[in-house]
């Protein structure tokens, strides 16, 4: 292990405020490193305290491990740290001068899917982490593949046991050829590539004297200069979640805004009712706003007296989404039963909670080919295209447009289990 | 090559900026405030007396003002409390003007559901019984704590809304997948959730947001001298739960306190910081954990936090 180097200035600084929240999930297959890369670049940029670091030895020790395990640092359960492998994602933060970052160390195992899709669906980057020696698995396809399905348009590709791969340029543009390719079938904008090794630590936070063909930025700096989106675009929408009765009669509205540029005085509909009315003010606790940009928790008042609740969503009269009473949408399937037509679930989409039925599934994707081949039902883990008719009308935008409008989750009567994440629209895939 | 400048400010007190990272917590912390409070049929919102549970209750005020909390605050009482700050917890609910309930560790004991540990030692882990049993008594569905991701690697694996079943158990390993902003809050008879609001933000975060909103904190979490023995590698407070043992040394010394809870396991750290800023910049540079400083209850093993959570703790 290296120390720091000064000249070069340490990037992560725990010290820091931070300004900008970025958030990203650190994703791959299973063994490939994941757990080791996020320690290693916490303990290299100096993030780990004192007892955090003796814990770290200690654990390692009482496992007979010759070296201190940095996957510990992550690995936060009892099973995960005797199996040597991560179950579910676990949360870790650093701070850069600039940046706060928030980091999702997610699992690579196949069957739990469901808990990198959680990581993964707040995300507005990933670290796709590659055994350099082995090149993409299945599951680091799928990995990528329900990233980009999810929204996120950058991938920093972390190429890992480079040492093992005795520091090959080959080996390392051999992954970022595949990567890339991959990417850019699945729509994404921007792919950075870094060469590591997470167990000595090259290239993560410091770079190093192996691989001298490359001259790009550490693990870190790719961090650092990755744009964070600018507070996303789109057309404002606000699901209404609380109503708040005012002490002198009256109400307002309340609930987390997407989209950008809500104004008082601007017309806007209720949906699913069609009423219209005005925007007479937007307030937070700390009082009026002249104008709104999400993700910002507002309370709203308008003109006139409708009966409006939870559930429904107030959006520009001039920039409507779509009320439907069938959704088509992308599926990521996490049921242990299969999904197929007929079966009932709870759908919760927005605010709100309504019962649904799945009327067809017109395919499933493969994920190594990335195209979409014929299936009538989803097993666990697929990934497909189904038909869902709602009891209650949605107000739905294609996910594209709106993470916030354009997702929904599936809901297990009786288990109440979470099964599937809804994305509305067919898979943005090409061919 | 990229240069990355040095930041001149790191360190001092900034004012966040519309568009900061606070106020990106601060608006998903409400979002899952009102989220609770609209999918849950009775939730209750934990409260300490510490600075987690004070940012709490002033996003409570910024999620449900000008109406009234629609939930009531709940104290587990472990008998053993540092007085500053039962003082400041009664001072702020009187403000508020909402209601408190207090369950007492006391209670479980005199009602023998719990046996008392020896004189002395910690009831911080009695605390999962008295919740459990105030859970069962007001029928509460939800319980809103303000637990934080990075206080421990067990908590860093915790939803923000995180299903406890009908024992009060959490089984880490078969947590509901919990995607975008679609919390989900469906429970049957018996089972309640946690919600952790303030799950994204780091201690750091807390004091900066303490700093901005001109919050109010127990006086013990800014230094001043107080009577403190050695014990276990922490300095814990003399007083009515904590005497000397023989050998051990009492010193009056300048400390503060970076948690605040069962007065037989909370240390205390040495520090001249008096003041907001000073702690900020203390703990910004500080190279031990707020768990590792000053809960002795986390050090028997690696996995405390996660055993008692799988029992019903916070």
């Amino acid at each position: 292990m290296s120390g720091p180097d000064p000249a070069r200035g340490t990037v992560l600084d725990p010290t820091s405020a931070g300004t900008e929240l970025l958030r990203l999930a650190a994703v791959g297959a299973v063994d490939d490193g994941k757990s080791t890369l996020i320690g290693r670049l916490l303990h290299d940029s100096r993030q780990l305290l004192d007892d955090q670091l003796s814990a770290l030895a200690e654990a390692s020790q009482r496992r007979g491990l010759a070296e201190v395990d940095l996957a510990f640092v992550t690995d936060g359960l009892r099973a995960e740290r005797e199996q040597g492998i991560t179950i579910d994602v676990a949360y870790r933060y650093a701070a850069t001068p600039r940046r706060k970052l928030i980091i999702a160390d997610c699992p690579g195992h196949v069957q739990y899917t469901r808990n990198m899709a959680t990581g993964s669906s707040t995300a507005e980057l990933v670290v796709l982490v590659v055994d350099a020696r082995h090149g993409l698995r299945e599951q680091t396809r799928r990995h990528l593949c329900i990233a980009a399905l999810l929204g996120v348009r950058r991938v920093v590709v972390a190429a890992n046991k480079m040492d093992l791969a005795g520091w090959s340029e080959e080996a390392f543009s051999s992954v970022m050829a595949e990567v890339t390719s991959l990417a850019r079938r699945l729509g994404m904008e921007e792919v950075v590539g870094v060469p590591v090794s997470a167990l000595h630590g090259d290239w993560v936070v410091e770079p190093s004297g192996a691989a001298s063909w490359y001259s790009g930025p550490t693990l870190v700096e790719a961090l650092e200069q990755a744009p964070v989106d600018e507070a996303a675009g789109g057309p404002a929408r606000l699901p209404v979640q609380w109503v708040v009765r005012l002490p002198g009669g009256g109400r307002s509205y309340a609930g987390l805004l997407s989209g950008s540029g809500l104004r008082p005085g601007d017309a806007v509909v209720a949906l699913p009712g069609g009423l219209t009315t005005t925007i007479s003010s937007i307030r937070t606790f700390d009082g009026p706003l002249e104008e709104a940009s999400g993700p910002l928790s507002v309370t709203v008042h308008l003109a006139d007296d409708l009966d409006v609740g939870r559930g429904d969503l107030l959006a520009p009269v001039a920039e409507p989404p779509t009320v439907t009473s069938e959704v088509e949408a992308t599926v990521c399937w996490f049921g242990t039963k299969e999904l197929a037509p007929g079966q009932r679930y709870r759908l919760k989409h927005t605010t709100r909670t309504t019962r649904a039925v799945v009327r067809a599934v017109s395919g499933r994707l493969d994920v190594n080919r990335l195209a979409s081949e014929p299936a009538g039902s989803l097993a666990p883990n697929d990934i497909g295209l189904a038909t869902l008719a709602v009891a209650t009308p949605l107000a739905v935008d294609p996910y594209r447009v709106s993470r916030a409008t354009g997702s929904f989750i599936l809901i297990e009567e009786g288990t109440n289990a979470t099964v599937g994440a809804g994305m509305v629209g067919p898979p943005p895939i090409g061919a | 090559m990229t240069t990355l400048e040095h930041d001149a400010s790191r360190g001092r007190v900034r004012r966040s900026r519309p568009g900061s990272h606070l106020d990106a917590l601060e608006s998903h912390s409400i979002f899952v405030l009102r989220e609770v409070a609209a999918e849950c049929e009775r939730p209750a919102l934990l409260f300490s007396g510490g600075k987690d549970s004070a940012v709490l209750l002033r996003l409570a005020e910024k999620a449900f003002r000008p109406a009234r909390f629609p939930f009531p605050i709940l104290h587990v009482d472990t008998g053993h409390n540092f007085p500053e700050a039962l003082e400041f917890r009664d001072r702020r609910v009187a403000e508020l003007g909402e209601r408190l309930i207090v369950a007492s560790v006391q209670d479980s004991i005199d009602a023998g559901r719990v046996a008392d540990v020896p004189p002395g030692s910690s009831r911080n882990r009695l605390q999962s019984v008295t919740l459990l049993d105030a859970v069962a008594e007001h029928g509460f569905d939800a319980l809103i704590g303000g637990a934080r991701r990075d206080e421990d690697k067990a908590r860093a694996k915790e939803r923000v809304l995180s299903f406890r079943d009908a024992l009060g158990g959490w089984d880490p390993r078969n947590q509901r997948p919990e995607l975008w902003h679609l919390y989900q809050g469906e429970v049957g008879p018996g089972e309640h959730l946690r919600a952790f609001p303030l799950s994204d933000w780091t201690e750091l975060d807390v004091w900066q947001y303490v700093a901005r909103e001109g919050l109010e904190l127990p006086s013990i979490y800014f230094a001043h001298r107080r009577l403190v023995v050695q014990r276990d590698g922490m300095l814990l407070a003399v007083g009515p739960w904590v005497q000397p043992r023989p050998g051990e040394q009492v010193e009056e010394a300048t400390v503060r306190f970076r948690t605040v809870g069962d007065a037989t396991c909370t240390g205390a750290v040495r520090s001249d910081a008096a003041s907001v800023e000073a702690v900020i910049a203390e703990v910004a540079t500080s190279r031990v954990t707020e768990r590792g400083a000053t809960r002795a209850d986390d050090r028997f093993s690696e996995s405390a936090m996660e055993d008692r959570k799988r029992e019903g703790y916070f």
